[in-house]
């Protein structure tokens, strides 16, 4: 197997009953790259992306995850990626220590290791004065970058973020792609889903999902070309045209 | 710190810092047994009684006498027979007692104001008895288990029947639910802790939050409402353990099959709670109930723990007087978790 690929996935599919959330699905993501997973609501990215974490078994077809098979071995897979999900999800009643404390130890990091940790985020972050605040508390824009460091405590070697600046002001998400941008630097391959269609120019390279097929996979400059489409924007009209499902 | 250790942390740490559900939970039961033992009480005391005595003779003095006495009743005079209905009507007195002689011989009515069928019946009771205490053949009546009648017996493994659903059903799947509406539970389940880690990460916590009620209300029980203490107190105790599991399977299995906290709420609560008020038996005798609902009632969990309770509680008998019940529970805990077990891997 290559060793430069990060993400592997062959003609994955998933149905529910009759329904087919994601329709034999494939694509490669390389080492280190910022892989955007573009689609309407309803499209199948959080159902595609669940699979990839071992969330959920697909109905038939494979995939590897840094390295590891999402069917056989999704265990390996759990200890190597790190998920942020799309509500910045956090306990509320938790202070800001005590939550990257428990992120930390349940991804099995040692005390010490923690310790140096959480002393690096908060300083990356700014935000020593919260240390002991509860996250219920917090700004939701902190909240958000609090939400990645957690996922991020372990270095994985894939940060899955499912619409990780949903609700959020537009400042507030260019800061957060700043810390995005960072993690990458790192090595660290992320793959984002979003229906911003301004932040897919911030990917290396960008899918689009309709109707659980992948109708689109390329740069998003490789894109624009392609469709002689001046933004994101029309690109994804053009090719969500014939959509069914979604909004 | 491992993994375990630190989910348990967490669960506590959030149970703590809820503080009105903290004081609900810790306050309420108390409150309960409070009420339930002493304020609120089936017995009927203080009945206002009046005579009517056609012929004052030593026997009609010596029943007037009792009357007197009798720490149950008020005696409000002799009057005569045409006062005693404006009395009824105007509720200044519960019962009337007409004493005349057929003869030689001593003859009584009772008459008793029914608006309260409850009153009126034990009141009724009580008079005959008194009046039957008379007689040449005295009934005598030996009250087993609990001399007193004390409606406090009862109420005790009720209101444990009930805490313990709410403690552990109700809490229970609330707070797993909402993990699962707030994100929480997949960051959880993406992570490499194992599924059984978070389920006792989850339920541990509950645990020990019921033994401690268990502990505080029979500490209340046996001191404050005097409920007889013997070694049964140990069979007391792992048979409420019992029950308390019990509970913590049903909370797990209402978690996995409901998506948000409000249905978790209401199923929890229409399926557990008022059915423990209603058709356990804590409140209304099982045995008065329509067969149908005799039958419904013995899905309900809590009617067969507070039948054990009241056999260790009150009559103090050994185990081997509660196999049904005990049978009866851990095959429930066992349905109830292989269900739960089952439906949580098949959620995936």
């Amino acid at each position: 197997m290559d060793n430069d690929i990060a993400i592997s996935v062959n003609e994955l599919t998933k149905r529910f009953g009759d329904f087919t959330a994601v329709d034999n699905i494939s694509f490669e993501v390389r080492k280190g790259e910022i892989f955007g997973f573009l689609g309407a609501n309803g499209a199948g990215k959080t159902t595609a992306m669940r699979m990839l974490c071992g969330l959920s078994y697909p109905t038939s077809g494979s995939g590897t995850v840094a390295g590891y098979d999402i069917t056989r071995q999704p265990e390996e897979i759990k200890r190597h990626i790190g998920y942020m999900s799309q509500k910045f999800s956090l306990y509320e009643e938790l202070t800001v220590i005590e939550n990257l404390t428990l992120f930390s130890t349940i991804y099995g990091m040692t005390d010490k290791a923690i310790r140096e940790k959480t002393a690096e985020v908060f300083r990356t972050l700014g935000m020593e004065g919260m240390r002991d605040t509860l996250v219920k508390e917090i700004p939701v824009g902190w909240k958000q970058k609090l939400a990645f460091s957690a996922a991020t405590m372990h270095t994985p070697e894939v940060v899955f973020l499912d619409e990780p600046t949903g609700g959020v002001d537009p400042a507030t998400r260019r800061k957060f792609w700043e810390t995005i941008y960072r993690a990458s630097s790192e090595g660290m391959t992320v793959f984002v889903t979003t229906h911003y269609l301004d932040e897919a120019e911030y990917c290396d390279r960008v899918s689009i999902m309709v109707d659980g097929r992948i109708k689109a996979l390329d740069s998003p400059d490789g894109l624009k070309n392609e469709y002689g489409a001046a933004t994101m924007d029309e690109v994804f009209r053009i090719v969500a045209k014939g959509a069914q499902r979604g909004d | 710190m491992s993994i375990f250790a630190s989910m348990i942390e967490k669960e506590t740490l959030h149970l703590l810092r809820d503080f009105r559900t903290m004081t609900v939970v810790l306050v309420m039961p108390l409150v309960l047994l409070l009420l339930f033992g002493f304020a609120i009480s089936t017995e009927v005391n203080n009945v206002n009684v009046v005579a009517v005595v056609e012929r004052h003779t030593d026997d009609t003095r010596q029943v007037l006498e009792k009357f007197r006495v009798n720490p149950y009743f008020t005696f409000k005079g002799i009057v005569s027979f045409n006062e005693v209905e404006p009395m009824l009507r105007a509720g200044s007195t519960d019962a009337a007692v007409v004493l005349s002689y057929d003869g030689d011989r001593l003859c009584h009515q009772t008459i008793v104001d029914a608006s309260n069928t409850n009153t009126a019946q034990t009141s009724a009771a009580y008079i005959e008895n008194l009046l039957n205490g008379s007689a040449e053949m005295p009934i005598i009546t030996h009250t087993l288990y609990n001399p007193r009648l004390k409606s406090a017996y009862n109420f005790v493994p009720g209101i444990m029947g009930m805490i313990f659903i709410l403690i552990c059903a109700m809490m229970t799947s609330v707070s797993i639910v909402s993990e699962k509406e707030t994100g929480t539970m997949d960051l959880l389940l993406v992570s490499p802790v194992r599924p059984r880690t978070i389920i006792l990460g989850k339920i541990v916590p509950y645990f020990l939050l019921s033994c401690v009620m268990l502990a505080l209300m029979l500490a209340l029980g046996y001191t404050v409402l005097g409920l007889p203490f013997s070694a049964s107190v140990l069979n007391v105790i792992w048979v409420t353990i019992l029950y308390i599991v019990l509970a913590l399977s049903l909370g797990l299995l209402i978690s996995t099959l409901v998506s948000n906290q409000v249905t978790a709420l209401l199923v929890s609560g229409v399926l557990l709670m008022i059915p423990v008020i209603m058709l356990s038996g804590m409140i209304f005798p099982v045995e008065n109930m329509p067969a149908l609902l005799q039958w419904l009632s013995c899905v309900i969990p809590a009617r067969w723990y507070i039948s054990a309770m009241r056999v260790l509680m009150i009559q103090q008998l050994p185990v081997s007087y509660i196999i049904t019940e005990i049978t009866i529970l851990a095959s429930m805990t066992m349905a109830a978790l292989i269900l739960a077990v089952m439906k949580f891997k098949t959620n995936r």
